[in-house]
């Protein structure tokens, strides 16, 4: 099995820096597509199984049923797994052209393999990276930006545990990649409306480096198998 | 035939009125249904809500215990919220344990507690260390005609405000709590977050307050909560099609003004049922 590995380091810049972030793809056989995507020290690793056969009561007439998985670390899934999976897959419905396998079913199963802050993020990370390496038709890329504004309100992008627990305001959104608008978006703490617009705004910025990358790592993987 | 055509085609029989900006049961793209709200209505609570946004209609009681303060953090208590929606409000929901929705529900109104700070959790406190309450809110969904959420947030804080708390003195012999149900306070609820919900269809047009049959038809939902300073509490969109910044502005307008409209009517209740007492 060829393995595409690669790794880029981003430069701290003053707004929106990201910690080192890395991705491998196809390193599981199984599933019909697989990536681990590495933010920092957060790690989550991605399955992706289908199309395939779905159970009659779960069946979509017109467009394929996504089901996603969040496994945590230790324990079972929770309240919290389920809320960040109805995000992981409504944001992945939205980029995904499941019109094109009616009445099948498609599975993600993402495991958190270790959380250091901007968990959700990775996972939306780790997510698009195995959707396209199964090969599944998609309208655009996502990608998952965590900002948190600290308590002298500055941004800090891609916080760590530590950031997140210090901070008072924290947001994840997915932006696509077409025309970087918010596919999904998620708060905890108050804000203003201008503390909100600005997040964005550095979310949409940091997007880019992050889009560049799943480009970078498209490329090299595919200039090696050709 | 205008039956029929609603059951064959519900996505253009819909579009078909958003055409001429308005919707089919008659009312504007940013309007409201009606929402009425009654306070007190479980009497064996301490404190309760029923709110109804159109025909969706949430119920929300608080039941009052007592606990030891968790180890982490002594001088607080406890809030547990819960989101239950019964087969009985509508047929997408089956009995067993509780589904997504139910699940993401729940979790977003335990992160507004916290990130609106309804109750400083330091209220709660008795003693610190040794004695605390803990405030069960459970929130049931009597009719699910759409926007859910909404409708937990306002019967969730009619319900704190409505809540009555014995007072508990802490025998200094014995060491035994007493608790005084003669004397009832009020608890002290700093913040009044208020939520707005909006539906997205076809990507672009932008509709509050959706019923049932738009939230399953529209391509996203978003849910904005704001307090009584402007400021937001949650901007919650749990996925579906893109949204452009002026989109979003557009609806945090509308959920500042949203927020004054309920926060008058919660008031105007609270003062209606304070003579009877």
């Amino acid at each position: 099995m060829h393995n595409a590995r690669n790794a880029m380091e981003v430069e701290s810049s003053s707004t929106c820096a990201l910690r080192e972030f890395g991705c491998e793809q196809s390193l599981l056989s199984r599933p019909d597509g697989s990536s681990s995507f590495i933010q920092g020290d957060t790690s989550v690793l991605a399955g992706v199984y289908g199309p395939a056969d779905v159970k009659v009561s779960k069946e979509i007439h017109d467009r394929a049923t996504l089901e996603v998985l969040i496994q945590p670390k230790v324990g079972m899934s929770g309240v919290r797994e389920r809320a960040q999976e109805q995000c992981v897959r409504e944001t992945c419905e939205a980029a995904l052209l499941s019109s094109l396998h009616p009445r099948s079913s498609l599975s993600l199963v993402l495991q958190i393999i270790h959380d250091d802050g901007s968990l959700l993020s990775c996972c939306l990370n780790a997510a698009c990276m195995a959707l396209m390496d199964a090969g599944l038709p998609m309208g655009c890329l996502f990608c998952g930006v965590t900002c948190a504004i600290d308590r002298d309100g500055r941004i800090v992008t891609d916080p760590t545990m530590q950031q997140e627990k210090e901070s008072r305001a924290l947001m994840t959104f997915a932006i696509d990649s077409t025309e970087r608008k918010v596919l999904m978006s998620t708060t905890k703490g108050s804000f203003s409306v201008n503390e909100l617009q600005q997040c964005i705004a550095v979310s949409q910025r940091a997007s880019e480096k992050i889009f560049q990358f799943y480009r970078d790592s498209v490329r090299r993987r595919y200039s090696k198998t050709l | 035939m205008a039956a029929g055509f609603k059951t064959a085609e519900p996505l253009e029989y819909h579009r078909s009125f958003l055409k001429e900006n308005c919707r089919p049961d008659g009312r504007e793209l940013g309007e409201f249904r009606a929402t009425t709200l009654n306070i007190g209505s479980i009497s064996t609570a301490d404190g309760s809500a029923l709110v109804k946004i159109g025909n969706t209609t949430v119920i929300c009681g608080i039941k009052a215990e007592l606990a030891t303060p968790p180890t982490d953090a002594p001088n607080k208590g406890y809030i547990v919220p819960n989101v239950d929606l019964p087969p009985l409000c509508s047929s997408r929901f089956r009995p067993g344990p509780p589904g997504e929705q139910a699940q993401a529900a729940s979790q977003f109104i335990a992160d507004l507690i916290d990130s609106a700070n309804i109750i400083q959790r330091e209220d709660l406190c008795i003693e610190s260390g040794k004695l605390s309450w803990v405030l069960y809110c459970d929130i049931m969904c009597l009719d699910y005609d759409g926007n859910l959420l909404d409708a937990c947030v306002i019967a969730l804080l009619a319900a704190l405000e409505n809540a009555q708390l014995p007072e508990v003195t802490i025998n200094k012999e014995t060491e035994l709590a007493e608790v005084n149900p003669q004397k009832l306070h009020p608890l002290n609820v700093t913040k009044h977050p208020v939520g707005s919900s909006f539906a997205v269809f076809d990507n672009t047009i932008v509709i509050v307050d959706p019923t049932a049959e738009e939230e399953s038809l529209s391509t996203a939902t978003i849910t904005v909560v704001t307090d009584e300073d402007e400021r937001l509490c949650a901007l919650h969109k749990p996925g579906g099609s893109g949204l452009s910044a002026e989109k979003l502005q557009d609806c945090i307008s509308r959920a500042v003004t949203r927020h004054r409209e309920v926060r008058k009517l919660i008031e105007e209740v609270l003062k209606s049922i304070k003579p009877q007492q």
